[in-house]
């Protein structure tokens, strides 16, 4: 993986630049040290890193204002940093870039439970917002598993969305509105706490932008009652094809699960030495849950239990209390620690029509075969959301490279049946040289021609989204 | 509402590729059933694009092209038990307008009905467009599936752009399955303050309600699902309002009901303007007393609302917060007092900048949205 080469004339204007900054920022709030940088020299994706020029923690949308405003001036480019969990280097910085984190943006500015929302500052940790809530019997719906850590920030960045998100959709479906800062330091108000804003759909496009529009400081976001309670029921099936099948006929039931997962053999077996959850040994798993009253659940349950016994499930286990529900979902909390356990690996996030899964996973295995890669799957099965996760050595030459091919043929293959390259994660600097495959020039030119809009001269995130030799061109610049 | 009576019909998008680039400025229109906004120009049509393209009862998506009439869909999706959960406004009968509306002007509009309340608007069941820009060059964004987040979402942009911004071809969209059954429940709640009160206090219980509505001094719930659930949380409902609960139980029942919310009804063949309202459900009192219309209803809890007001009234002068969109007037009171609400300076400049770029020569619906 490529990243621009560093501008010269950014690296030399390093102490000009840190002193104005610091002339506009509390004097913690300005990280020069090359030690203390290193904190700030990679996101998830730890296979890339890269110390950043300098990095800022402002406190207020006004701190953040001046930022850019300074940084915009001096023509340096800003890379926004949330809680840096994202899985695609979308907070990656360049050598002459300053990474902006809003990590000590993090209050509640205002809840209305009558009117159904909460006003935070984006830097609050996605699982902080459901607490602040909680007591008043509201919860924020889009539950990526990194919730105890991302920010707000990433999650509108990257759209993200959660193991729930069959039900109550992901972050731009309960996004109403964000104070941004834009790349000169202007500040704008896009939506607020209504169901609709006058206007184009200005909220849709800043949802899931990777830091490519502004800096997003604040957030209006919708909050629901909880519900009375919830229970999962768990499958094994002999064959992905059968559990495929079992998936759309719930689907097309009119049942709404909030989520319904699925693992594969590797993953079984995985999980069951790392967290001995109790699964059954079989070629693949559902964890199907649904939500309501005691009554509801169960009869929700026991019609879901109705279609699937139509598929000759080889296990069935239905939670009966807390501590089995714990155990069903278990070992699917504890697939990603599982498969760390076992190696290194890159996890991938294509998305498919939910009928082409059989096919789809038994094209990975073969490719994993070919690539010699282990692969394991687990995934969102009800919206046909994708995760393989291919296990390698990061201490053997040539191993991550070899596993970025393999990811990279999984990736065109989802694409090529219909799908696309990221259903949650986003594109950072991951699936940057992959859009060519999903989109024609003239798409790609269209979405950069918006992100001129918002930053003529491309001094946001720059070298991540979009192809480097397709963006060349726009970020010559200064 | 375009004066000039010409109009131009494409058959398929090369010829509106080449219609666009050799001609404009153009009114966009599918079947010119719901547009409300001003523009000058000839016609240009996106009937003859139509069809069904795809349609996967299984995974739920639907691809159609963009003159496909939406009567068509909704008696695809209802021969395979399933719905657009966003259910899109018929406006003929406020409006006073025949044609057949379409699915790329449902989008265009973001038109959404009462269960937005609870599953999302028209742009939340959007997964993918095909447009037609002002340089005549083919776009798509978006797909076929249910999460994607590759690349920035033109989608959400292209719905509720009102043609603003490029000519739609194509549009894919998920779709719902139809619930077991349906339930409306009318309480009588006399004012708006009551009715907002009501409304809050069970939008904020976990009762799954697809609807939330208030018109002739009551207040009506939707509640759709299985008997057994809906009869529980009924239950759970009645104990919690302590008032005068009626029940109507089916479709047959419950869907004029809500036809009637969706579709403005009460205000058809009623003279006067008619205005759709967007405030937080809290300030919907306050922006009702401040109008004092002849007439009101209710959806979203309060957040959407309909005010009947005399022919000529500038409510927006009268409302102390948030924005008002004049959907029924005649074209000089339109035009003096402008269909959408005017922006803030800030993001009308973005505004201008994307529609300078997706349309430079500004072709389609010239002035439409400011
Ligand atoms: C173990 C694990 C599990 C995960 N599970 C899920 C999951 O279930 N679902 C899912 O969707 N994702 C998941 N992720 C990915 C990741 O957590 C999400 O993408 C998350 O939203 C990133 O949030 P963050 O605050 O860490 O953002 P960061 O990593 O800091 O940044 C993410 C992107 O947002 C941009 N950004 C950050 N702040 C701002 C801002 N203020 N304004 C504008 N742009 C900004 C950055 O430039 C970057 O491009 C997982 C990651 C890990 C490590």
């Amino acid at each position: 993986m490529e990243m621009p080469a560093p501008k010269s004339g950014r690296l030399a204007s390093k102490p000009e630049l840190a002193s104005r900054l610091c002339a506009v920022l509390p004097s913690d709030a300005v990280i020069e040290a090359p030690e203390e940088l290193k904190a700030y020299e990679c996101d998830a994706l730890s296979a890339y890193r890269c110390p950043p020029l300098l990095a800022v923690l402002p406190e207020t949308t006004e701190q953040v204002a001046k930022v850019m405003n300074i940084c915009h001036e001096m023509g340096v480019p800003v890379v926004p940093r949330g809680a840096g969990t994202s899985l695609a280097g979308g907070a990656l910085p360049t050598a002459d870039a300053v990474i902006l984190g809003v990590a000590r943006l993090r209050e509640v500015l205002e809840i209305n439970t009558s009117d159904r929302y909460i006003r935070v500052q984006s830097g609050m940790t996605n699982l902080s917002v459901t607490a602040a809530v909680e007591d008043e019997g509201f919860f924020y719906a889009p539950d990526p598993s990194s919730q105890l850590a991302c920010a707000i920030a990433g999650n509108i960045a990257m759209n993200s969305g959660g193991a729930h998100c069959l039900k109550y959709g992901v972050t731009t479906n309960n996004l109403l509105g964000v104070t941004m800062v834009m790349a000169d330091g202007e500040v704008v108000e896009i939506g607020g706490a209504v169901m609709d804003a006058p206007g184009l759909d200005l909220l849709g496009l800043i949802c899931g932008s990777e830091g490519q529009l502004g800096i997003v400081t604040e957030a209006t976001l919708r909050i629901l009652p909880k519900p009375e309670g919830a229970r999962p029921v768990l499958f094994g099936f002999d064959s992905s094809e059968v559990a495929g099948a079992c998936v759309a006929d719930i689907i097309r039931s009119g049942l709404i699960p909030v989520a319904i997962e699925f693992m594969d053999r590797p993953i079984i077996r995985a999980t069951e030495d790392f967290a001995e959850a109790g699964y059954p040994d079989c070629e693949a798993l559902l964890i199907v849950e649904v939500e309501g009253s005691e009554q509801e659940i169960a009869d929700q349950l026991a019609r879901i239990i109705g279609i699937a016994k139509r598929h000759d499930p080889v296990a069935i286990r239905e939670s009966a209390s807390a501590e089995e529900s714990t155990r069903i979902w278990l070992g699917r909390k504890s697939a990603f620690g599982a498969m760390g356990q076992m190696g290194d690996y890159i996890c991938l996030d294509g998305t498919i029509p939910v009928g082409e899964l059989p096919a789809v996973l038994k094209r990975i295995a073969e490719l994993g075969e070919t690539h010699g890669h282990m692969v394991g799957n687990v995934f969102h099965a009800g919206d046909g959301n994708m995760h393989p996760l291919i296990l390698y050595n990061a201490n053997e030459p040539g191993q991550l490279e070899s596993a970025e091919r393999l990811g990279a043929e999984i990736l065109k293959l989802c694409v090529d049946v219909g799908g696309c390259l990221t259903g949650e994660h986003g594109v950072g600097v991951e699936k940057r040289e992959l859009m060519t495959h999903q989109f024609a020039p003239v798409d790609l030119e269209m979405q950069m021609t918006v992100k001129d809009v918002f930053d003529p001269e491309w001094l946001l995130n720059p070298a991540k989204v979009f192809p480097l030799a397709v963006s060349a061109g726009r970020r010559a610049g200064r | 509402m375009s004066i000039l009576a010409k109009k131009k019909a494409v058959e398929s998008e090369a010829d509106l590729v080449e219609a666009i680039r050799e001609g404009g400025p153009f009114v966009i229109e599918g079947g010119g059933s719901r547009r409300i906004g001003l523009a000058e120009g000839e016609v240009l049509s996106t009937r003859g694009l139509s069809g069904v393209t795809l349609y996967e009862p299984g995974t739920l998506t639907l691809v159609a092209q963009a003159g496909t009439p939406v009567s068509e869909i909704d008696a695809l999706l209802a021969a395979e038990n399933q719905r657009l959960a966003f259910e899109p406004p018929d406006l003929r009968g406020l409006l006073g307008r025949a044609g057949e509306s379409t699915i790329g002007g449902v989008v265009a509009a973001n038109a959404s009905g009462p269960r937005r309340v609870a599953v999302g608007a028209c742009r939340d069941f959007c997964l993918g467009v095909r447009f037609v820009d002002g340089r005549g060059q083919v776009v798509k964004n978006g797909g076929r599936v249910m999460k994607n987040v590759t690349g920035l979402d033109l989608v959400k942009l292209m719905a509720g752009s009102h043609g603003t911004l490029g000519v739609m071809t194509e549009v894919s969209l998920k779709v719902q399955p139809l619930p077991e059954t349906v339930v409306t429940l009318g309480v009588p709640g006399g004012d708006a303050v009551e009715a907002v009160a009501i409304m809050s206090d069970m939008l904020g219980q976990p009762y799954d309600l697809t609807g939330a509505a208030w018109q002739g001094g009551r207040v009506m719930f939707r509640l759709e699902g299985f008997e057994t659930s809906l009869r529980y949380r009924i239950g759970l409902m009645r104990a919690r309002l302590r008032r005068d609960v009626v029940e109507h139980w089916g479709t047959e029942i419950c869907d004029p009901i809500w036809r009637g919310i969706r579709d403005v009804a009460p205000f058809q063949d009623v003279p006067g303007d008619v205005w759709r309202m967007s405030v937080k459900p809290s300030d919907a009192a306050d922006v009702v007393h401040a109008v004092a219309p002849a007439d009101v209803i209710f959806d979203w809890g309060g957040n959407r609302f309909w005010l009947l007001v005399a022919e000529g009234t500038d409510v927006r002068v009268k409302m102390p917060i948030g924005h008002a969109t004049l959907v029924r007037a005649s074209n000089e009171t339109k035009r003096r007092l402008s269909v959408f609400h005017p922006q803030n300076a800030a993001l009308e400049r973005i505004s201008a900048g994307l529609r300078r770029k997706f349309d430079p020569e500004g072709k389609f619906n010239r002035g439409m949205m400011g």
